[in-house]
């Protein structure tokens, strides 16, 4: 008969009514800013420049290589390279981005410019509450408000920071090593040179002797 | 303690006679005019306000949600936002709309609907104009809603609004019939067009229990198959197909914005009370108490309670049925209601005439539920009310 499923359906939303007021369980929401649900570690929004150590300018690892503004598809991303060199984290005399801009309106948070950069420096953000009252100037972020800590990118990508930092350790061990190679061949490339060097003033003289 | 009751029950209507004596004679009709509109004007939008943060609470709960609980204390401060909200929004006109006929359509919504209150009786005594024909008024300035939802549909010069306006329209029309055929069995019973005195008829009780046309068994089916017309009337969900959001956007009023659109949430809402208003009145009791020994509450607290009861009613089905298809929803209003409604004024006038109350009970019993059975069985097999088959879509 008409209204059978009509009245199974009223009971099933009163339940539902009741229910949510007698059992907590039902209802699922969270209350947003008061409560938080703790983010997923795959998380991602938008980019940030990796500093090491305290100081963010000294720390940055960007060496301003243009590579990220390149391949950025929506671009983004504007890197004025500057004049001078600064020491970078490794300790070597490399360029520095003068400026650095992302445009988060305009940014798809597709992550390609963290999978292009060599020098680990670009990574994904997880702060999704950036809204402002100023649509350009407010979503465009500078430099100094894209720079956040190694610890900040250990806080919120745990897994992939400590393979970063591994690699890097890795890279830098490998640097070291291959310096140090490099130092000790030219050691001994320098006193074999002496020592052909003295052995040949030696034989000069002592030939210069019988002659 | 009589005279209290009396007295609460009278506020009102004595308040407005102190005023009316002090004031001079020749002002006195039009003075009284005023105090007896503006309380209505005043009371019905609050009573709107609180009805949409009722039912999106309502709604949400059902939905095992929350709801709205943000805007002071348990989100009741929302209807302020969003009347804060609606007022300071851009007003847009689309350049190629119709710009008398689109600033007229949500006036004319608006004012169709409270006209519809000035019959509808509130209280012992309380109603604007006691008309004798107030029935056949509340219905014929109710088809006034059609005009004003085709006025706008037409006035936007936009397909969505003018698909929407085509399909309320055909809607309204379509249960208007048994919206009125419903209510005629209400008339018959009292032998009055008067709302007044069709209060009045079911004013009795027996024992405790009261004469209301409900707790008959035309009364009850003449009440399910208003309530249904009713909310086909107001364009409610499970009809809301004349702003069906996920096909044709928001129908008829997707022109407007701010304010003409906050009318036109407004004039639908006070459609719905207006109905439900008249439903109370033709089949509920009017303002009578439901029990003989609570009579001694106030008349408007009753009618209020029971205008409330129905809102709930209406938030409840909304929440729970999806809407209709086009077809389904003529083959309801064509194929089941109109027989339904024309079954239900012989079951009345079989009533009538049969002295012997089990006997009239049995027999119009009879009347409405096998034809209810057969109908809705017919239908079913015929495959008209539940599967449509698509020549193209499969």
């Amino acid at each position: 008969m008409v209204g059978e499923g009509i009245l199974k359906g009223l009971a099933e939303t009163a339940r539902n009514f009741f229910g949510s007021y007698v059992d907590g369980e039902r209802l699922t929401t969270v209350q947003f800013p008061e409560q938080r649900l703790a983010p997923i570690e795959a998380t991602r929004d938008f980019p940030f420049l990796v500093y090491d150590g305290e100081d963010w300018h000294a720390g940055m690892r960007c060496v301003a290589c243009q590579i990220c503004e390149k391949e950025c598809p929506p671009k983004c991303i504007y890197i004025e390279k500057s004049a001078d060199k600064k020491p970078d984290a490794m300790g070597k005399a490399q360029f520095y981005p003068a400026k650095f801009d992302i445009d988060i309106s305009v940014c798809m948070s597709c992550q390609i410019c963290v999978e292009v950069c060599p020098f680990e420096a670009i990574k994904m953000d997880t702060e999704f509450e950036l809204s402002t009252d100023d649509r350009f100037g407010g979503l465009l972020l500078h430099k100094d408000k894209l720079a956040k800590s190694n610890e900040h990118y250990h806080r919120i990508h745990p897994t992939e920071a400590a393979a970063v930092d591994a690699g890097l350790a890795a890279e830098r061990m490998a640097a070291e090593a291959r310096t140090k190679a490099a130092a000790e061949a030219k050691a001994a490339a320098d006193t074999k040179a002496a020592e052909a060097k003295t052995a040949a003033a030696s034989m000069q003289a002592s030939g210069g002797g019988t002659q | 303690m009589i005279d209290a009751a009396q007295t609460a029950d009278q506020i009102f209507v004595l308040a407005k006679q102190w005023v009316l004596g002090y004031s001079p004679a020749a002002l006195r009709p039009l003075l009284s005019a005023v105090l007896s509109v503006v309380p209505v004007l005043i009371a019905f939008p609050l009573l709107f306000a609180i009805t949409t943060v009722l039912e999106r609470k309502g709604l949400g709960r059902i939905q095992n949600r929350y709801g709205p609980n943000r805007a002071g204390p348990f989100g009741f401060f929302q209807p302020i936002a969003d009347g804060i909200k609606s007022l300071t929004k851009e007003d847009i006109i689309p350049s190629s709309a119709d710009h008398a006929v689109h600033l007229l359509a949500p006036v004319v919504l608006v004012v169709a609907a409270f006209l519809t209150y000035a019959v509808l009786p509130i209280g012992r005594g309380m109603v604007i104009a006691n008309l004798n024909a107030g029935v056949l008024f509340f219905f014929a300035v109710g088809t006034l809603v059609e005009l004003a939802v085709f006025m706008a549909g037409w006035s936007s010069h936009s397909k969505y609004s003018l698909l929407g306006a085509m399909r309320a329209v055909a809607q309204m029309i379509s249960y208007e019939i048994p919206l009125v055929l419903a209510s005629v069995v209400a008339i018959m019973a009292a032998g009055s067009l008067s709302p007044v005195g069709i209060v009045a008829a079911q004013a009795g009780y027996s024992g405790i229990l009261p004469h209301w046309f409900v707790f008959t068994p035309w009364g009850f089916a003449g009440f399910i198959l208003f309530l249904v017309a009713a909310t086909a009337e107001s364009n409610r969900s499970p009809f809301d197909l004349p702003e069906g959001e996920s096909e044709i956007i928001a129908g008829y009023y997707i022109e407007y914005s701010g304010f003409k659109f906050a009318l036109f949430f407004l004039g639908e809402y006070l459609g719905m009370f207006a109905s439900s208003a008249m439903a109370i009145t033709l089949f509920l009791g009017g303002w009578s108490a439901p029990l003989s020994f609570l009579t001694w509450v106030p008349s408007y607290v009753w009618f209020f309670l029971k205008l409330l009861a129905m809102i709930a009613g209406f938030i409840w089905i909304r929440g729970t049925l999806p809407r209709l298809r086009m077809d389904q929803l003529m083959g309801l209003a064509w194929k089941f209601m109109l027989p339904m409604a024309l079954l239900n004024i012989v079951a009345a006038a079989v009533w009538k005439f049969i002295p012997s109350p089990p006997v009239r009970w049995a027999v119009c019993a009879a009347i409405l539920i096998f034809p209810c059975v057969v109908l809705s069985r017919g239908l079913r097999r015929a495959k008209k009310l539940q599967v449509r088959s698509y020549q193209f879509a499969e």
